[in-house]
Formats: structure tokens, sequence, C-alpha cells
């Protein structure tokens, strides 16, 4: 307060200076928005609030009854969220989906990164390289599934035993199942995540690497303090969007294991999805997926601020 | 053994050609020092896009077999063709309206989502720094946060009470779905626009509408190709949202009734894999003839 009145003491003096923010105001004014802007945005938000919104907010609401999905419902409490904790297979797809999507994760950001740094050095055909890696992103992951379904099932069995190794389908193993379900993710999304790291290295300038090779710098040395640190957030963006994908997982399920043997594979959706429109438990799975939505925001937010820390330190 | 031999070999006959080491002394040392071009690393690359080919030549000789030949490790080329596996695929999981209903759902979804997706991100980018438009814009990034298992259940629900449980009800969650997303990479791309264009354009006395269509949104071409490519490949291969929308069984879509005809297929996998190929074919068969613009169109969408 006595800092204000010091130097409004010399303002004084002029007089006229404490005018201008006066005078200023109107003219600073924005132009008024062309109404036409409102238009393009408004249909879109009525029918984005009433396709999106409202399911996010009905689901919350019914997560506090015992509504079957059809028939009467009544309020019972918190009631659904206190079971969630107690019943044994929704927390299983909880540790096998956290377990899966951790593994998928980091197996497909490396592979892809290696392979992205191959397809940027000094190779022929490269081109053709790229289009063939980026394949599958173009294939049904559902279709994949059958086809790496029967592979686990026939033919990699055949071909271990040729090799005398123990022989026996990998998905029809609960311990292992998660296996094969990993495999047919990561060749899945694979395709995707080099596409993607390509691009972020191709924005480095080449003139970096010269500097490098000048200083004598060894090819893991220019990886490590040129290479990763201006990819950084490729690595930041790409591990968060493949985590929470992954965390999605369903398709691949249904086709390789459909959730078994027993429920040992069943993801988080599987459940949602069996228990919602098979068993009767709208109210119950909509608390469940409520639960869902905290986790992944919070996970989502705890990866970045993580990974951006990282970035910066680098 | 033979690999690296030959690969060695490879090195030796491409240093000639690559006299241009002391031309290019920079990607010489980039390539760990043997001329021009890394012959190593390309075996490697090679070896590794293996991975990639040999379940898709799986698919295509398990599809061409008789049931009689599987068995072994099943790698082995057909001693005979069996063509009528795709008679018997073609009808039994009726594809042409399988392939019909999934092309329709596919173009509606990629025509609707490129038409109002970029005009809202028009929209919000031009009008950043007014309150309005900024809540807009952090309201559709946030529900990229919420996957659709967690609203999967009561979307059925309404779909079917607004009768939108139809192909048409799928394009159109497909273009609200995917708004969030695209709304994000149009954005910093309509900011990259000069305004001036703009300016020039409604001097010129065109209104708010037609600086969209006539100025932006040619110039949104190359950001058109990213989205529609993703959006493409989405609606194309999607089975959840099918699988949970449409309750008409005429509507199913290809993945949608590769899934249905599962049971069907458990005794017959030389039929299931000609039905499996017929449904993957398509997408492959344009990305294979467009696969250069595919691959630069989802890098450049990657960069914004």
């Amino acid at each position: 307060m006595s800092t204000t009145s010091e130097q409004a003491t010399p303002a004084t003096l002029p007089g006229t200076v404490s005018a201008p923010p006066v005078p200023s105001a109107p003219r600073r004014r924005p132009p008024r928005v062309p109404r036409a802007f409102y238009w393009m945005v408004v249909p879109a938000v009525v029918i984005f609030f009433t396709l999106h919104t409202i399911p996010v907010l009905t689901g919350m609401f019914f997560s506090l009854t015992n509504y079957a999905g059809y028939g009467t419902w009544s309020f019972v409490g918190l009631s659904n969220y206190v079971n969630l904790f107690l019943d044994s297979r929704v927390l299983n797809s909880y540790g096998f989906t956290f377990f899966f999507a951790i593994v998928s994760t980091v197996l497909v950001n490396v592979i892809s990164l290696a392979i992205a740094l191959g397809l940027n050095a000094n190779i022929r055909f490269r081109t053709a390289f790229r289009g063939i890696f980026f394949i599958p992103y173009v294939l049904a992951i559902l279709i994949i599934g059958y086809v790496f379904n029967y592979l686990f099932a026939n033919s990699f069995p055949a071909i271990a035993e040729g090799l005398g190794l123990p022989a026996g389908n990998i998905l029809a193993d609960p311990q292992f199942a998660w296996i094969g379900i990993v495999v047919t993710t990561v060749w899945q999304a694979a395709a995707f995540n080099v596409i993607l790291y390509l691009a972020g290295l191709q924005t480095i300038p080449g003139e970096l690497y010269e500097a490098a090779a000048i200083d004598g710098a060894s090819s893991w040395r220019r990886f490590r303090s040129i290479t990763f640190p201006l990819i950084g957030a490729y690595f930041t963006i790409n591990m968060v969007l493949s985590f929470k994908s992954f965390l999605q997982v369903f398709d691949q399920i249904v086709a390789l294991t459909n959730g078994g043997p027993g429920t040992s594979t069943e993801s988080i959706a599987m459940v949602i999805y069996r228990g919602g429109f098979q068993g009767g438990e709208y109210g119950y799975q909509m608390a469940n997926a409520v639960i869902y939505l905290v986790v992944i925001i919070v996970l989502s937010f705890l990866q970045l601020r993580f990974l951006q820390r990282r970035e910066a330190t680098t | 053994m033979s690999a690296t031999t030959g690969a060695t070999r490879a090195i030796t006959t491409a240093r000639p050609p690559s006299g241009g080491r002391m031309r290019r002394p920079v990607l010489t040392t980039l390539s760990g020092g043997n001329g021009g071009t890394n012959w190593w690393l390309t075996a490697l690359i090679a070896v590794c896009s293996l991975t990639v080919l040999i379940p898709l030549y799986f698919t295509i000789v398990t599809a061409l077999k008789s049931p009689d030949q599987l068995g072994g490790t099943g790698f082995e080329l057909p001693t005979s063709i069996r063509w009528e596996n795709f008679a018997e695929a073609y009808q039994l999981t009726n594809f042409p309206q399988a392939l019909l209903n999934t092309a329709l759902i596919t173009v509606g979804a990629v025509a609707l989502t490129l038409l109002t997706n970029s005009l809202v991100a028009y929209a919000i980018a031009r009008n950043l720094h007014r309150r309005f438009f900024k809540g807009l814009y952090f309201y559709f990034l946030a529900a990229i946060f919420v996957p659709f298992p967690i609203i999967m259940l009561p979307v059925v629900k309404e779909t079917a009470l607004l009768g939108l449980d139809t192909p048409v009800g799928l394009v159109l969650l497909y273009t609200v779905y995917g708004l969030s997303f695209n709304i994000f990479i149009f954005t910093a791309y309509i900011q990259s626009i000069p305004i001036e264009l703009e300016e020039a354009a409604r001097m010129d006395g065109a209104s708010t509408w037609g600086v969209f269509w006539k100025v932006v949104f040619p110039l949104l071409a190359p950001m058109n190709a990213t989205v529609g490519i993703l959006t493409c490949v989405w609606a194309w291969n999607d089975f959840l949202l099918p699988l949970v929308i449409l309750s008409d069984p005429s509507a199913r879509t290809l993945p949608l009734a590769q899934f249905v005809f599962q049971g069907q297929f458990n005794t017959n996998y030389t039929v299931a894999f000609a039905s499996y190929l017929m449904a993957l074919a398509p997408l492959l068969i344009v990305y294979i003839a467009a696969q250069r613009w595919v691959v630069s169109g989802v890098m450049r969408g990657s960069t914004k």
C-alpha cells in the first residue's frame, strides 16, 4: 500500500498521465465475434453433450442405484462402490489390465523407437520397409487376434515340438495366456508408433549429428545426448496415448482367449461389457466405470508430470 | 552364418559405387563407416520386417488350403489350391452385405468428420483468446481422457432410445467421438495459417462461412488427409462400437461378421481364414496402392 502511494506522488505532477487507461479501454475492446462462429460450434456442442457428456452423467447417476439395465431400480448409495472392492473378479480384471497395459506400453515404445531409429539411418529400401512396418495398422485387431489364436494353438506348439521344446497352447495356460495377448497387441500397435517416432526423428536437424561426429561421440552417446532429448515430446505423448489405449483393451482378448482360461485374462472393458449387457449389473458396472475413469485420469496426469519432468532434466 | 557372410559381401561390393565417401563424410560416420548405405542395418531391418510379413503369409496360405492340408506348422505352401474356401466364406458371412455396410459407414464417418470437425476447430482456433471458445476447447479436449468402455452402457441405452442403433447412428458416433482428438490437431494447424489470407477475403466481401469454405478449408487439405486416414482406419476396423450399437443383424460390419460366425468357423479353419483374408483385403489393397501417401499423411499429422 505504501509503495503505491509513493509511486502516485510523481504521477500527480503531470496530472494527465493517469488518464490513458480510461480512453484506451473502449478502443482495446476486441471486435464483436461474428455470429457465424457461434453457429459453427453450437450444434456440435449440443450433439457432443448429448452423445458424450449425458452418458457420462447418467452413468454416474446409475452407479448409485441397483439398476439391472431393465425394470425398476432404487438408490443404494455407495454400496456398489464398496462391493467393487470386495469383488475378486473386478479386482482381478484391474490387476490384469494394468499389468497388460504397462508391459505392452514399454514393449511397444521400445521396439517402435528401435525400428524407427533403424529406418531413419542410412539403410536401403527405406520407403519399402517403412511401408511394410505400417501394414498392421490398417488391419483389424480382432481379425489379427483370430489369426494369432490359430498360430498360438497350432503352429507354435508344432514348431516347439520340432525343436524339442515343451509344446502347448500358451493361450490355454492361465499363467501365461497374457503373453499371447501382449505379443498380438505389440505386433499391431508397433506399426503406428514406428511412424510417429520416425516423424519425430526426422525433425532433428542433421547438423547436430555432424557436430557430434566431429567431436567423436559414439552412437550410443549420440542417441542419449541428441536423439532422445529431442524426441522427448514424442516419447511422452506416445507413452501416455498408448498406455491409455491399452487400458481399454477388448478386441484382441475376445479373439484370443475370450477372457479365459477362467477369468484370468478378463480386462476391465470386458467385465463392464459382460456384467452390464449380459449379467444384469448395469448400476454395478457403472460404478466400476466411474472408478475406472478416475483411475485413468489420475494415472494420465501422473504419467504426464513424471515424463515431462524427466524431459526437462535430460 | 551364411547370412553374415552375405552381408559382409554386400558391404564390400557396396564400396565402389559409394566413392562418394569423400563427398559425404557425415553420412559415412553416421552409418558406422561402411560407405553410404549401412547394409548390416538393412539386413537387420529386413529380418525384423519378416515378423510383420510372416503372419500375413500364414493367413494367405491357410486360406488357400483344403482342410486335410492343415496340420504340421501350417507354414508350408499349399499343395493344391482350394478356391471354394472363399465361396463358402462369402456365403456364410454374407460378405457383400457386410462389405457394403462397412464401406458406407466408413465413407459416411470420414465425410461427416472432415466437414464438421474442421469447421468446429476453425471457429475455436480463431477465437481461442475468448473465454467461451477457450472453455469449449478444453471441454472437448477433456473428453480424450474418457475411454469408450466407460460410457458404453449409457450410450447403448441412449442410442436405442433415439433410434440411432443403426449405421447412421454409428456414423454420427464416429464423428462425435473423433471430435476431441481432431480438434486438437486441426486447431494447431489452423493457427499456423496466416490470418491475413482470411482478412483479404473478408475485404472482398466474403462472409465468415465463405471465408471458411473458400479460403480455409482448401488450405486444410493436408490435415484433412491425415484426419481422413485416421478416421477411415478406425471406422473400418472398429469392433466394440458396432457390437454394442447395431441391433439389426443385416447391418453387421466386417469385423462383427467375423465375430458372429466364429462358432460356425470352429470346425473349418480354412474357410475361416478365407473369411479373415476377405475382411482384411479391402483396406490392405487400398493401403498398398496409396502407401506413400498414407504414411506421409500420418507422419504429417504427428509433427503438428
